[in-house]
């Protein structure tokens, strides 16, 4: 029943890029990339990822989707024809997917116990994590305290890349004023 | 969005219930899925949609990007702060377990609940502010 459940939401996702490939319309393009993005985080919550999911929900199909609305805003709502031949763009992104689908035949079973990642520390984390801080949910304790610094640092990245895209449109945004002081041509 | 009655009404009845989706997460997470980055987005989302609705300037009425703009660093403030703060106290950086000296399982809670304010901060004021710059370019 999962294996189906799956299968289908793969099957929709696949459809959703297609999709995203064929239209030319970018309002088009926008709107199939949030239910790209919904699709995923439903499929991520099949997976049990439930952070993970609400994380994409919001991200991916709410706020991204916006600022891409408001992108579109600022410029034409209709892809330029190619001017170059998408042969070798084509051809190079069929590799990469070959490359990809090549590595996950290398990967464990899903859920697979016997794994690296789940035998070594992840039980260590598992036994000790209760006893030691007492939060039920391990993926907190683990988050937040045992590796707190890392959690650290993707906040500093998370500020780090928003103090960049400040700089980067307030930059411009400035610019733009000027010329609508001068004549616009 | 003036005319969109409809909207405007269904948005003005979901949007505590966003907010408080999002609190819930924060403060639940120390027992179910959740925490800082996803409240935080959550709390980003129901501000957008706000702003949706009721436009940019009604919702730079409530925050400012000047605030936004001191929020984001001091979460990122708040976190590095409970380091240095369990230094002072003795500990590694980030041992929690000084936070409390007689039960180092409240200093535990303490500690996750801090670091997880500051990512909350950090988190949602990020995105909305980089929602501003791009809302209000479009003028």
């Amino acid at each position: 029943m999962e294996f189906l459940f799956n299968l289908i939401l793969l099957l929709f996702l696949a459809a959703v890029t297609i999709g995203i490939i064929g239209v030319r319309n970018l309002f088009a393009v926008v709107v199939l990339s949030g239910a790209y993005s919904f699709l995923m985080a439903t499929l991520l919550i099949a997976m049990d990822a439930v952070d993970v999911g609400m994380t994409e929900a919001a991200v991916g199909a709410g706020v991204s989707t916006v600022l891409l609305l408001s992108a579109l805003h600022l410029t034409n709502t209709e892809e330029a024809p190619a001017k170059h031949s998408n042969v070798l763009p084509m051809a190079l992104a069929l590799l990469t997917g070959a490359a990809l689908v090549y590595g996950t035949w290398d990967l464990p079973r899903y859920g697979d116990p016997d794994t690296p990642m789940n035998s070594y520390v992840g039980d260590e984390y598992l036994e000790r994590s209760i006893p030691e801080t007492t939060i039920p949910n391990v993926v907190t304790s683990v988050l937040a305290s045992y590796r707190g610094y890392d959690t650290l640092g993707e906040t500093a990245v998370i500020f780090t890349a928003g103090i960049g895209v400040l700089m980067l449109l307030y930059g411009r945004r400035r610019k733009g004023d000027d010329d609508e002081g001068g004549d616009r041509s | 969005m003036r005319g969109h009655l409809i909207l405007r009404v269904v948005s003005k009845i979901l949007i505590p219930f966003l907010l408080m989706f999002a609190l819930y997460v924060q403060f639940h997470g120390d027992f179910g899925p959740g925490g800082g980055f996803q409240a935080g987005v959550i709390v980003a989302a129901a501000f957008v949609l706000y702003a949706l609705i009721f436009g940019l300037r009604a919702m730079q009425k409530i925050i400012s990007p000047a605030l936004l703009e001191i929020a984001v660093p001091l979460g990122v403030l708040i976190y590095a702060g409970v380091g240095v703060y369990t230094w002072i106290l003795g500990g590694n950086f980030l041992d929690y377990n000084m936070l409390d000296s007689h039960d180092p399982s409240h200093g535990q809670h303490l500690g996750v609940l801090l670091v997880e304010a500051g990512v909350l901060l950090t988190v949602s004021s990020t995105m909305l502010l980089i929602f501003y710059t791009f809302a209000g370019r479009g003028r």
